[in-house]
């Protein structure tokens, strides 16, 4: 009984890390933001696509060593690939969006649409190689020292850096794609990232299999949830970024860039999205499609928990999970076998994965009557509403 | 800002130029050089979209056996030798389109033939098509059959000649002999109707189905599923498997890690899963589950391997060939010595010379049937850590295919046949 109980529970902790660690990011661009980013789902194939070209160039000679590594290396790497992607749609699109949900919603779509046949039509080496430049771009004019830019050199920086930051791109795209024939090709097939041998398999502990995946995907999820909590509550850019939330006009009249604070906050969340990533191309499959299949979860978790509340967030992702298992599974007839037979029969009818889908969706729809706003309604005002 | 956004347009101008490289090559051969006249058919596949990835090695076959026909000297009817050409259409993954296509190719290219499809889908939503304007089309995939269109000629297994000689190995002579079933799909019709079958097949054969789940399209949460099978199989047995395209990774990933291995008594045999299909999820998550289809790439013999290195050739070393590909390849062919038994491109008589035309396939002797269907040969097959078959065991020759299902009632004791008008779609044996 008590094994039934915790085998139970483990695998709802482990389908709700899942749903939570691809809502986290969306939890902060579309919670404490307002943004409707239809294109956090192709963010989260991003982060995919770079595992698998991490897996690659681990693959090299060179890096074969430390193959075992490398899907913590993935994890940074996917963060600041989605977060540098991210912020780019922040700057160019989104930003000139604010305040006006449909449109938001229908141009995140397109990007949605684009991010997907990009991938599918470019060669993943000149897609890296692209990022890359990107990367080097935004990071180079934040770290020269400001007294370097007067007038005169600042234009020289701009044009030296734009242009190393092309050459850099180019140069690593094409070493990229002549290293790792694999990536000098555009396909629309999905690929496969294969986790390193120490993850693959199961636990055995009180007569129950954990496969080492979930619990690596459930650590991943706890270590971002914390540092995301802590960055929020305890960070200085925290507490602007939630300042911002809850009144704009005010944070700016008191000196905080609200420019920069809404480019940290989208460039986070999509670098979650990225995090998110790399956990689903652990346990299926990377293809262009991979962000659409959790996209209405995540939207769903979100506005379950409460928008703009983490805890509600958390504790709506690990219901969903929960409540997936329990119905999905079966687990209440093997709990409680000798159930009354009408009872029973209904159970068992609701007892397949796609009526557990439905049921939970319903028992959504449901609770949402009674409260609009989700578990945790954000109180005081919020400067968009 | 202004960097950035220079920047974004300058890296976009690269990215372009990278798309614009990347998209070369695949030039029409040679051709026929000694021909004297052309005849244009049709070829109708997603190229875009979810089954992109799918069909398009059904392009690629196709268009490979029309370029050997061609170098062999074309069709020759009525005393002139035709060179083939082709026009690609794409049906985007679309069932509407595929229908919308059809109907530009028959109407105003007025192409005499056309292969196409993949998924049922497509098939049902290009069938009315065909009939209204009485054209033909050629489909190359493994069904649930129930279907038996005089205006559709189906190159795949039926299942008879697939799933149930299948089931049979796994229930008679597998190391999972007599052990209970669990059968696993994705939801739609194909699984669905390919289950019942089963359900139904083992039931006679005196075995026992445990449960049955299917996980909506689109959706790769497994671990519930996972769940059911260790509770209803706590001591191993045989998982049939028709998951469909990326659920499958996500399930073999999964099973593998709470040991639900050849290993520990499970033995998953999957419908849906050929070579191409293997080297995407990876052999080490297949290595030792079994596969059934009627040719598979490690037949060893000349005519398979011929075909293998011919798609080498022509698409690049590291592509494979599948059943559905040698699919087809045949249906370019049987529709080559049809038009010839017939002496004349049109329709009518091409459908009548068809019936009984014989070809030697990459997989053996194929003949066509009065129902519009294939006779092949099945092979059982394990697969291997090169990511291939092992082929345990193939039929003697041949096996008839059978539109209507025997197991299912609703058509047991039912055939079809279009060479009788007294019989046609559907008729009590």
């Amino acid at each position: 009984m008590v094994q039934l109980i915790l085998e139970s529970l483990f695998n709802g902790i482990a389908i709700g890390s899942v749903l939570l660690i691809a809502a986290l990011g969306l939890a902060i661009v579309f919670g404490l933001m307002g943004v409707i980013n239809l294109a956090h789902g192709e963010l989260m194939m991003l982060g995919a696509y770079s595992t698998y070209v991490t897996q690659l160039v681990f693959k090299l000679p060179a890096l074969k060593p430390f193959y075992n590594s490398y899907v913590i290396v993935s994890l940074m790497v996917a963060f600041l690939v989605a977060a540098v992607v991210g912020i780019l749609l922040e700057r160019s699109i989104i930003r000139r969006l604010y305040g006006s949900p449909l449109e938001t919603l229908l141009a995140t779509w397109g990007v949605s649409l684009i991010l997907q046949q990009f991938v599918r039509s470019v060669p993943l080496a000149y897609a890296s190689g692209i990022i890359i430049a990107l990367l080097i771009g935004l990071i180079v004019p934040l770290i020269v020292p400001h007294d370097l830019l007067s007038h005169r050199r600042n234009r020289l920086i701009k044009v030296g850096s734009l242009g190393g930051s092309v050459l850099v791109g180019l140069l690593s795209a094409n070493w990229l794609s002549t290293s790792i024939s694999r990536l000098g090709r555009a396909s629309a097939r999905n690929v496969d990232v294969t986790a390193p041998s120490w993850m693959r398999g199961g636990l055995d502990l009180w007569g129950i299999t954990f496969p080492v995946t979930r619990l690596v995907i459930i650590v991943i999820t706890i270590i971002a949830v914390i540092s995301v909590t802590w960055f929020l509550k305890q960070s200085v850019w925290g507490m602007r970024i939630r300042a911002v939330t809850q009144n704009r006009e005010m944070s700016e009249c008191l000196g905080i860039s609200t420019k920069k604070v809404d480019v940290l906050t989208f460039g986070i969340g999509s670098g979650l999205a990225g995090v998110a990533g790399v956990a689903v191309s652990l346990l299926g499959s990377v293809g262009p499609n991979v962000g659409g299949s959790y996209i209405v979860g995540c939207f769903m978790v979100v506005v379950l928990g409460g928008v703009g509340n983490l805890l509600g967030t958390i504790i709506a992702s690990f219901a969903i999970g929960i409540m997936t298992d329990l119905i999905g599974a079966g687990r209440l007839l093997s709990i409680w076998p000798d159930m009354p037979s009408p009872l029973a029969s209904t159970v068992d009818f609701f007892a397949t994965t796609s009526m557990a889908r439905v049921l939970v969706f319903a028992l959504i729809v449901v609770f949402l009557q009674f409260r609009p706003s989700g578990l945790f309604p954000q109180k005081g005002r919020m400067v968009e509403s | 800002m202004t960097l950035t956004k220079r920047l974004f347009i300058g890296l976009s101008s690269i990215a372009l130029g990278a798309s614009v490289t990347a998209c070369g090559g695949g030039n029409q051969a040679s051709g026929c050089p000694d021909c004297d006249a052309e005849v244009t058919v049709g070829i109708l596949h997603s190229l875009s979209g979810t089954m992109a990835i799918s069909e398009s090695t059904l392009v690629d076959t196709e268009k490979m056996a029309i370029e050997e026909i061609n170098a062999a000297g074309g069709i020759e009817v009525g005393g002139k030798k035709y060179e083939i050409k082709y026009i690609v259409e794409d049906g985007a993954s679309d069932w509407p389109t595929f229908a919308e296509k059809s109907k530009k190719l028959i109407s105003q290219d007025k192409v005499p033939v056309v292969f196409g499809g993949w998924t049922s889908a497509s098939r049902k939503a290009m069938l009315p098509v065909y009939e209204s304007k009485d054209a033909f089309l050629y489909y190359p995939i493994q069904y649930e059959a129930q279907e038996c269109s005089n205006n559709i000629f189906y190159t795949g297994a039926t299942p008879n000649q697939q799933s149930e000689p299948a089931t049979e190995f796994m229930f008679k002579r597998s190391p999972a002999a007599g052990k209970p079933f669990f059968l696993v799909g994705s939801d739609y019709v194909f699984p669905r109707t390919s289950n019942t079958i089963t359900k139904e097949q083992v039931k006679s054969l005196g075995g026992k189905v445990v449960g049955e789940d299917y996980l909506p399209l689109g959706n790769t949460e497994v671990a519930p599923i996972i769940a059911k099978i260790k509770k209803a199989l706590p001591n191993g047995g045989v998982i049939i498997n028709t998951l469909n395209g990326d659920q499958n990774v996500a399930f073999f990933k999964q099973i593998q890690d709470v040991g639900i291995t050849p290993n520990n008594g499970y033995y998953v045999m999957s419908y849906s899963i050929a070579e191409e299909e293997i080297s995407t999820i990876g052999p080490e998550f297949l290595a030792g589950h079994y596969g059934a289809w009627n040719y598979m790439m490690s037949i060893n013999t000349a005519a398979s391997r011929k075909f293998a290195n011919n798609f080498k050739k022509r698409w690049g070393s590291d592509r494979v060939v599948a059943d559905p590909q040698e699919s087809a390849y045949n249906m370019v062919y049987l529709w080559k010595a049809a038009v010839e038994k017939a002496g004349t491109f049109d329709d009518n008589a091409v459908r009548t010379a068809l019936v009984g035309v014989k070809f030697d396939a990459p997989q053996g002797p194929v003949e066509v049937m009065p129902n519009h269907h294939l006779s092949q040969t099945v092979r059982i097959g394990q697969i291997t850590s090169q990511g291939q078959f092992k082929i345990l065991e193939s039929t003697n020759g041949p096996v008839l295919p059978q539109a209507w299902n025997q197991f299912e009632p609703s058509s047991k004791g039912y055939a079809c046949d279009w060479t009788d008008s007294s019989k046609g779609e559907r008729y009590r044996l």
